[in-house]
């Protein structure tokens, strides 16, 4: 670990300077505020359009509001899955310090986001097909990444090595990408009960400008709860080692 | 050091394409198998036994919609454009239920040819938009709900 703080790699650069510990708690503890306060904004924005100021669905009616909220959560389950991904790809390659610390932060609040999306889904499955639950393969997908969530924090927390540990979880964060591209195109390759893309998709978006407005804005705020969350959590991992670090020094200088 | 990164590199590189690709095989694979309705096209093409249950899907066929007075039994027929079933279903449908609109019936074929729905579900489609605006469409003539989204797999 302590290789990647002590030699400069002159093409890291920035992530490489990152590696140091106190670096990262600086820039951490400068961006949280700033984006805690856009998260703010964003949800009162985003709430005030979404459950208020914007008009109901021809045939969901009032249901429609739920999307403001199942929809944007269904998005940062997997972006909290690709920082998974993208950090147990960094962990086994470069052992970039970090890399572990935004895996163990990441994942409970992309277990959190993915159950959200999961029961925001039954609550509106339930008037609108008729069923809180089908296994189909977008759910059923869902589901998956739900479970590997879980998978993920039982395996990071299952050695007593910190290093063995960290590597298992890196693998299994990484394998579990592969269910990301099943997620997204499950409704393009099968027939599902859930609908196709109305943002994300070729085209202009299947979806009125008044209810694309309320949905971004959440999105956005969405994100900003993402980062601040994991940052925050990453600062606290990163103390939590180094008292950690402290104290068994402290019990090796006292025997 | 260097070499050794780059060498981890290719490794869990090749690794996930492999892992990829084992995966794009399998689903293949079970192509059929993850579909979660058969169209009518697939039920005509005798793709189900009688009294196997599974799953159709399609739209509701205009004017097709019975109900039969004084129980819970209605008749409607589902359509995916080539072919259609007659299904018979007797308990509440969603709300959603209505002619031209995407469901998917969960029952059995008879042996004289029609579906025995046991669980009737309203398929939502991918469109959002207030009232005004679908009844500005349906006015103007640009209304394109209903042939607009086949059910996938209709025909093949």
């Amino acid at each position: 670990m302590a290789d990647a703080t002590a030699t400069a790699n002159p093409s890291g650069g920035f992530w490489h300077r990152l590696a140091n510990p106190a670096r990262f708690q600086r820039l951490a503890g400068w961006l949280t505020p700033w984006l805690a306060a856009a998260a703010v904004g964003l949800f009162a924005a985003g709430l005030y359009f979404g459950l208020y100021a914007s008009p109901i669905d021809y045939q969901q009616k009032d249901n429609v509001r739920i999307m403001y909220v199942h929809v944007p959560a269904a998005w940062l389950a997997m972006m909290s899955y690709s920082t998974l991904a993208i950090a147990g790809f960094v962990l086994l390659v470069w052992r970039h310090p970090l890399a572990d610390v935004a895996g163990v932060a990441a994942a409970p609040v992309g277990a959190a986001f993915t159950f959200l999306a999961l029961v925001t889904g039954a609550i509106w499955g339930q008037p609108t097909w008729g069923t809180w639950w089908v296994w189909d393969a977008r759910l059923t997908s869902v589901l998956i990444l739900f479970f590997l969530f879980l998978g993920y924090i039982a395996l990071r927390n299952a050695f007593d090595e910190p290093e063995r540990a960290a590597k298992a979880a890196a693998i299994l964060g990484l394998v579990g990408a592969v269910n990301l591209p099943i997620i997204k195109f499950s409704v393009d390759w099968w027939n599902t009960l859930h609908q196709p893309a109305s943002v994300t998709r070729l085209g202009t978006p299947a979806i009125d400008p008044a209810m694309l407005r309320p949905l971004m804005l959440m999105a956005g705020a969405y994100m900003c709860l993402f980062t601040v969350l994991v940052l925050v959590r990453m600062r606290l991992e990163l103390t939590r080692r180094r008292i950690d670090a402290l104290q068994s020094a402290r019990a090796g200088a006292i025997e | 050091m260097r070499s050794r990164k780059r060498q981890r590199l290719w490794l869990v590189s090749i690794g996930v394409l492999l892992l990829g690709g084992a995966a794009a095989l399998a689903l293949t694979a079970f192509e059929d198998n993850l579909v979660f309705f058969h169209s009518p096209s697939d039920l005509k093409a005798g793709k189900a036994e009688v009294g196997q249950l599974i799953r159709i899907g399609g739209l509701v066929e205009d004017g097709s919609i019975a109900r039969q007075p004084g129980t819970a039994i209605t008749a409607f027929r589902v359509t995916d454009g080539a072919a259609t079933a007659t299904v018979t279903y007797e308990g509440i449908l969603p709300d959603l239920f209505r002619e031209g609109q995407g469901v998917v019936v969960r029952g059995r074929l008879l042996a004289d040819g029609a579906f025995q729905g046991v669980e009737v579900l309203a398929k939502h489609d991918e469109n959002y938009m207030p009232p005004e605006v679908a009844d500005a469409l349906k006015k103007s003539g640009h209304w394109k709900m209903g042939e607009d989204a086949p059910p996938k797999g209709a025909g093949s």
